[in-house]
């Protein structure tokens, strides 16, 4: 039985490429830095533009909205949110299931929770509320979470807090991020699972068009400044290679 | 022997007057599904809470309000949302200008009574919250409210001796999650309906009004009904009422949600219904009496920042104007809804 079982699934090419049950699956998987440094929470001391030291203590964003677009400009959308959380490996890596076969030149996503969720009540998953990435006294999710320690920072305890979110006017912190790939291809006959890895790289979020300096703007946590921390991380995402 | 009999009676008469009080006021009044049917009155519109999303139902009713009225949901085990939503009151903090949490902290704004809420589409005065179901997360983590986590609270109820099993009666799911726990919550502040009053009855052909409440129904239809609309009485809108802002308290409004200049010192219009029992008055709190508010709005000193056009309607009330206008307002106090058994504290 267990023969044959083995057999039916080699047949329609399971198991002896590892490959997904059924469908084509792209596996996205984040590695956060800090300029070329690996990130590392509390002990390492980053500097910023403007010389000032820090240490990271927290960052979580949503990714949402994500597409894959063909060479032929045809787009696959998945519906699925999903919270990166740099304290939470396993949330670094998840997998888009049933990708049509296609050559893939384009992935886009957005940093963030699109406006209609935000108006839809309660959500489940990467988007309940318990997760601790939602403004309650102003409905909306908290698209991301920087936060860290500066002698630099005038704010108690010489902590630094960057809360940004904001889905309606007039202020709009949602930012679509479109990364060029050389080439992603999902071919006809058999369900393949490939792999690409995304650097995020936390000093950009620093930086770019603003450099933000921990004395004078040591907390984000309204909608104040939203706006310019995301236009900051706005390009703060990049495809690299990894084994 | 004849002794004997005045004492059987007598027993007899008390144990029915101890039963009686027990009837009236049970607190452990249970539910049925036949409670929990949500009946739109007559000439009210159609409710803006989506039911098919949250089917009610008498476990899930019973359920929320059995954590509306438990302490364990704040951080110091002793305050919960009917420590400020008090029922006689139509669920507002009645003689308190500015809510009460935790550790004798005082909040910012007036609590608002509970009442006609399917029919809103954004909570809180600023109207920062944008349905229902979210909205018991903002006082529940408030700092200057109940001050705890939704983690924290998610985590005592699962660990609680009855919760989970209310939650698999209730829902089919012994786990807690945030998304029952809201379910249950919405489902008792929905079924808090108001629409007995005498204004209803009078409405309805019912009950015939006196002299003064007629003349005070007409006075409010010119005076006051474009911002505090029948049949609900409020529109929903967000309006600068005039009041000077209290430099202490600096609350800017709805301003403070939406970030544009045009909303600064912008309230939510708040329905009138019940308004006799939810004293004191306006978002701060800062009258206690309806004469303090007419008196307010018929002066019209109002602050210069943006007042609303409309207030212009208000100024010049006679005393006798002002007397008629409050006897209506009386009869907007619905003694059915405030003294509904099945919103009573079950604990």
């Amino acid at each position: 039985m267990k023969i044959l079982f083995f057999i039916l699934l080699n047949f329609i090419g399971i198991v002896s490429n590892g490959n997904p049950e059924n469908g084509n699956e792209l596996q996205i998987n984040f590695r956060h830095f800090v300029g070329s440094d690996s990130l590392i929470f509390k002990t390492k001391e980053y500097v910023n533009e403007l010389g000032q030291k820090y240490t990271v203590t927290k960052f979580k964003y949503y990714i949402s909205n994500i597409q894959l677009i063909n060479d032929s400009g045809k787009v696959f959308s998945s519906e699925e949110y999903f919270l990166i959380n740099e304290d939470e490996p396993q949330s670094k890596g998840f997998s888009v299931k049933d990708v049509p076969p296609g050559n893939y030149k384009t992935l886009s996503f957005i940093i963030g929770v699109d406006s209609l969720r935000n108006c839809s009540g309660l959500q489940e998953g990467a988007l309940d509320p318990i997760k601790g990435m939602f403004w309650a006294w102003n409905t909306g999710y908290i698209f991301l979470k920087l936060e860290g320690t500066s002698e630099s920072s005038t704010a108690q305890g010489g902590i630094f807090e960057y809360h940004i979110g904001g889905f309606k006017e007039p202020v709009n912190a949602i930012r679509k991020i479109s990364l060029e790939m050389d080439s992603l291809i999902f071919a006809d006959e058999v369900p393949d699972s490939k792999k690409i890895f995304i650097k995020a790289d936390i000093s950009q979020i620093l930086k770019q068009p603003v450099s933000i300096d921990f004395s004078t703007m040591p907390v984000v946590s309204d909608m104040t400044n939203a706006e310019l921390v995301a236009n900051n991380y706005s390009d703060m995402f990049s495809l690299i290679k990894e084994k | 022997m004849k002794l004997s009999y005045l004492k059987i009676v007598f027993l007899a008469v008390f144990s029915l007057i101890i039963l009686s009080a027990f009837v009236i006021e049970n607190p452990y009044y249970s539910i049925s599904q036949k409670d929990v049917e949500i009946v739109i009155p007559q000439g009210f519109p159609k409710p803006v809470y989506d039911f098919r999303k949250n089917k009610m139902s008498a476990e899930a009713f019973t359920l929320g309000r059995k954590l509306f009225y438990d302490p364990l949901l704040s951080k110091d085990n002793f305050t919960s949302c009917g420590t400020c939503h008090l029922r006689f009151a139509a669920f507002a903090h009645v003689d308190h200008a500015l809510s009460h949490g935790i550790a004798n902290r005082i909040g910012k704004r007036n609590v608002p009574a509970l009442q006609n809420l399917i029919w809103k589409n954004e909570f809180m005065a600023d109207g920062g919250i944008n349905h229902l179901d979210l909205q018991p997360i903002a006082p529940l983590t408030s700092e200057d409210e109940m001050g705890e986590t939704l983690e924290n609270v998610i985590l005592k109820l699962q660990n609680d001796s009855v919760y989970p099993r209310l939650f698999q009666t209730a829902f089919g799911d012994s786990i807690v999650s945030t998304k029952n726990m809201m379910k249950a919550l919405s489902q008792f502040v929905c079924l808090m309906i108001s629409s007995d009053s005498k204004y209803d009855k009078f409405i309805a052909g019912k009950v015939e009004f006196t002299l003064n409440e007629k003349n005070g129904l007409n006075l409010f239809r010119a005076k006051c009904s474009s911002c505090h609309k029948e049949p609900l009485f409020t529109d929903n809108s967000y309006r600068n009422n005039g009041l000077a802002p209290d430099p202490k308290l600096n609350d800017i409004g709805r301003k403070l949600i939406t970030g544009k200049e045009s909303d600064l010192y912008k309230f939510r219009v708040p329905t009138l219904r019940n308004i006799e029992m939810t004293y004191p008055y306006m978002h701060d709190g800062r009258f206690n009496t309806l004469e303090e508010v007419l008196k307010y709005y018929s002066e019209g000193k109002f602050h210069s920042t943006g007042f609303d056009k409309e207030l212009t309607k208000t100024t010049g009330l006679t005393e006798s104007e002002k007397i008629d206008l409050i006897i209506f307002l009386r009869t907007l106090t619905d003694k059915t809804f405030l003294y509904d058994r099945r919103f009573a504290n079950p604990l």
